[in-house]
């Protein structure tokens, strides 16, 4: 009897949602074989007739000529064997493998320092908070190296490393600068008022591409003699500049939010002006803008992307890298799959979270 | 005394106002004075000169894709022109696209077809959770590996799809062509005229008149006229395949074919989404109102609905706009000459001069996110509550 309406239930559910009318139903059908057709292909090239890490005869991958596709006429699947080659360049760039365990011990420590940030029914939150501000000194030591770890310079770092590091750093260190910079534009004196939406627009107005350009060409002229910031340095400061601008209009959209009436309340109180802005003001002003930031967060994320073109190796400089090596060349389609599903996986978490944060904030704001 | 004026200082807003400002003035004339003062330097000991002579000096390098003539003779200036037309030729067929694409879409998501809706979800999905640099990078490796230009893939008779672009007949206009497009745009503006006219006509009598059919009839059947009346003074030049390249007809090169198809479909996805939420933002209640007072579902749409919706949508559509010009620059990663690759790029390893050339590359990119935002702010300003909202 259960089993019977059951399927009544489904049937009420597709006769509603995929034939409720004959229009409906060809939709329906042609959703279906577009699905059927892309989904075969895509899986066939990706899964089914595609190597691994040995071809169809079965023998090992070591250059682009081992491919299936290469050697049977007619064969067209993937030879992922080029990810599995260079997994350690995407991951770690040229970093010396001896000192690799570093890198891994920060991506393994990256969470814990994260997760107090972005839930807060975290147990023992308030330590995670700590071990969070010291997290990116440990980083760096751990990285760069120090009293008794070696160095390792910033052009030896790549792929996954340098696009975390570009992304998580820009958007840590632009977060007080653009708090800064959205107080600064709402602020009651003129000059600091016009200074921050000059910065804001001028910022907003240009292409990441030329920031980074001129951060490249230029910062060396700024800087005084001998003082020559390295490459990734010098990417990390148009970033971070380039997200403050960004992340100040996200946080000023949420001071708007905050009624003048409780910033006059507070003042009426005897609260200075930082005190009413600090207990008042962007406790309220930051929880709304958390989402918009996520969201600006996430292009910052992709546009991490961009340092290609200045000559650093980030996770897509690394597959072009991997592209440009004669072995392996042509198999343009894995590396850019492989880069874009590691990206969409970034990305997309951070998309969903910043969801599961609307939703609880509208909660939170009814009860 | 001494006292009270440190008290005042401290105290009193308006002077405190007053110090603050005049110490933040003083620290950027001197962060900006100490910075004019190392570059100078920095520019002296590595003897690169300052000013803007060079514009006027040749390139020294070709450019394979110009709107205007350009020979390596000709100046960087002219080199800057047909960076800046190349950039803006991309970003106007890429908001073209971008917002047609977007705008189907956007609605395909709220269609009531439940696998409909869904595989625009994923389309959506994937396209803005992936850079659009990769994108842009993915589709110009799809487009320079077709097929090689003696296996041209043939379509339409003459059309040919090649790794070389897309050729297809070039239109010829012979004499006589200008009255046909003269023609066009007259009609155009009559039409707009009768609309008023009718509108009005409508307003006072209550007739109603088949206005879109008629515009559409006037503003199509016009130029075809003069057309036929000019005797046909049009021609299209076929591409040949002579040795190992066409001959004759239109090109669309990959380079330009691959920044179009990354950028409006990166673009759209984000348009979609602004779409779906400002029809959405209309209330149920206004749809359900206009169809109990007869409206057909067309009406309640274009009546009701998209006009309401057009104020929530403007202003995100605005910055994607702006998102998609400013992402043209990426054109560097594939070639495509655009100002930052061929000014921005060629003319400043050439010359050196980089301070100069940033600031003309910036400023360029500012005075078109300008443009962009102030013909959308009177776009929007039309779209909005007329009246007593």
């Amino acid at each position: 009897m259960s089993s019977i309406v059951y399927s009544n239930k489904f049937l009420i559910w597709s006769k509603k949602n995929l034939f409720s009318s004959w229009i409906n139903t060809l939709l329906t059908v042609l959703s279906i074989y577009f699905i059927y057709e892309v989904s075969v292909f895509f899986l066939d090239w990706a899964v089914f007739k595609a190597d691994f890490l040995t071809n169809f005869r079965g023998e090992r991958i070591i250059d682009r000529t081992f491919c299936s596709k290469n050697i049977e006429p007619g064969s067209y699947g993937a030879c992922w064997a080029i990810i599995h080659v260079r997994f350690y360049q995407f991951m770690y760039g040229f970093y010396p493998a001896a000192e690799v365990w570093r890198v891994n011990l920060v991506f393994f420590l990256l969470p814990f320092a994260l997760v107090a940030i972005f839930f807060d029914k975290v147990p023992f939150r308030k330590y995670l908070l700590y071990f969070t501000l010291a997290f990116p000194f440990i980083a760096f030591y751990l990285l760069y190296g120090g009293p008794s770890l070696t160095t390792v310079g910033t052009n030896k770092w790549g792929g996954l490393l340098v696009t975390l590091f570009l992304g998580v750093t820009g958007i840590a260190l632009a977060f007080p600068l653009s708090i800064a910079l959205a107080l600064g534009r709402r602020s009651n004196m003129p000059i600091i008022s016009l200074l921050c939406v000059i910065f804001i627009e001028f910022i907003r107005g240009v292409p990441l591409i030329t920031l980074l350009f001129t951060a490249n060409v230029m910062l060396p002229l700024f800087l005084p003699d001998g003082v020559s910031p390295d490459n990734l340095l010098r990417a990390l400061v148009a970033v971070t500049l380039f997200q403050s601008a960004y992340m100040a209009e996200a946080i000023r959209g949420g001071l708007q939010a905050i009624p003048r009436g409780q910033i006059e309340a507070a003042r009426s109180m005897g609260l200075t002006y930082w005190q009413s802005t600090r207990k008042i003001v962007l406790p309220q002003a930051l929880r709304i803008s958390i989402p918009p930031i996520v969201n600006t967060s996430i292009g910052l994320f992709k546009d991490t992307s961009l340092v290609l073109i200045i000559g650093l190796f980030d996770l897509l400089g690394i597959g072009r890298a991997a592209l440009a090596d004669m072995t392996w060349t042509k198999l343009y389609y894995e590396v850019y799959v492989f880069v874009a599903i590691v990206f969409f996986i970034f990305c997309f978490a951070m998309s969903r979270y910043s969801l599961y944060l609307e939703k609880k904030l509208k909660t939170d704001n009814s009860s | 005394m001494q006292n009270n004026f440190l008290r005042k200082l401290i105290f009193d807003e308006k002077i405190r106002s007053i110090v603050i400002q005049t110490l933040v003035i003083g620290f950027f004339a001197l962060l900006v004075y100490s910075i004019s003062q190392t570059t100078a330097y920095n520019l002296e000991k590595r003897g690169i000169g300052t000013g803007f002579e060079f514009l006027g000096m040749s390139a020294g390098y070709d450019i394979s894709f110009s709107l205007i003539d350009f020979t390596s003779k000709d100046t960087h200036l002219r080199a800057y022109y047909v960076g800046v037309l190349n950039t803006l030729l991309v970003s106007i067929c890429g908001i073209f696209l971008a917002t047609i694409l977007g705008f189907l879409v956007g609605i395909i998501r709220l269609s009531s077809n439940w696998l409909f809706r869904n595989i625009a979800y994923v389309y959506v999905e994937f396209t803005r959770n992936v850079p659009v640099l990769l994108q842009i990078i993915l589709w110009y490796s799809i487009l320079i590996h077709l097929p090689k230009i003696k296996k041209a893939i043939q379509f339409f008779e003459y059309f040919y799809l090649s790794n070389r672009g897309l050729y297809s007949p070039a239109p010829i206009f012979k004499e006589g062509f200008s009255v046909v497009t003269w023609s066009f745009i007259l009609a155009i503006i009559f039409s707009f005229f009768l609309r008023k006219f009718l509108k009005n006509k409508q307003n006072q009598t209550g007739k109603q008149f088949p206005i879109f059919s008629i515009m559409s009839a006037i503003i199509i059947f016009t130029p075809v006229v003069f057309f036929y009346i000019m005797g046909m003074p049009l021609e299209f030049e076929h591409p040949i395949l002579k040795g190992f390249n066409f001959k004759g007809g239109m090109v669309i090169r990959p380079e330009f074919a691959g920044m179009l198809l990354g950028l409006s479909i990166y673009t759209a996805a984000f348009i979609s989404e602004t779409v779906r939420s400002g029809i959405i933002a209309v209330s149920k209640g206004q749809r359900e109102a206009s169809q109990a007072l007869g409206l057909k579902s067309s009406l309640v749409m274009r009546l009701i609905v998209i006009p309401q919706a057009l104020r929530v949508i403007i202003p995100p559509l605005t910055s994607q706009y702006l998102n998609l010009t400013k992402n043209s620059s990426l054109g560097i990663a594939i070639g495509y000459s655009d100002l930052v690759h061929g000014f921005g790029g060629i003319s400043l390893n050439q010359t050196g001069k980089a301070i100069e050339i940033m600031l003309i590359v910036m400023v360029t990119y500012l005075i078109m996110s300008l443009t962009i935002s102030v013909l959308m702010n009177f776009y929007n300003r039309m779209v909005q509550f007329k009246g007593n909202a």
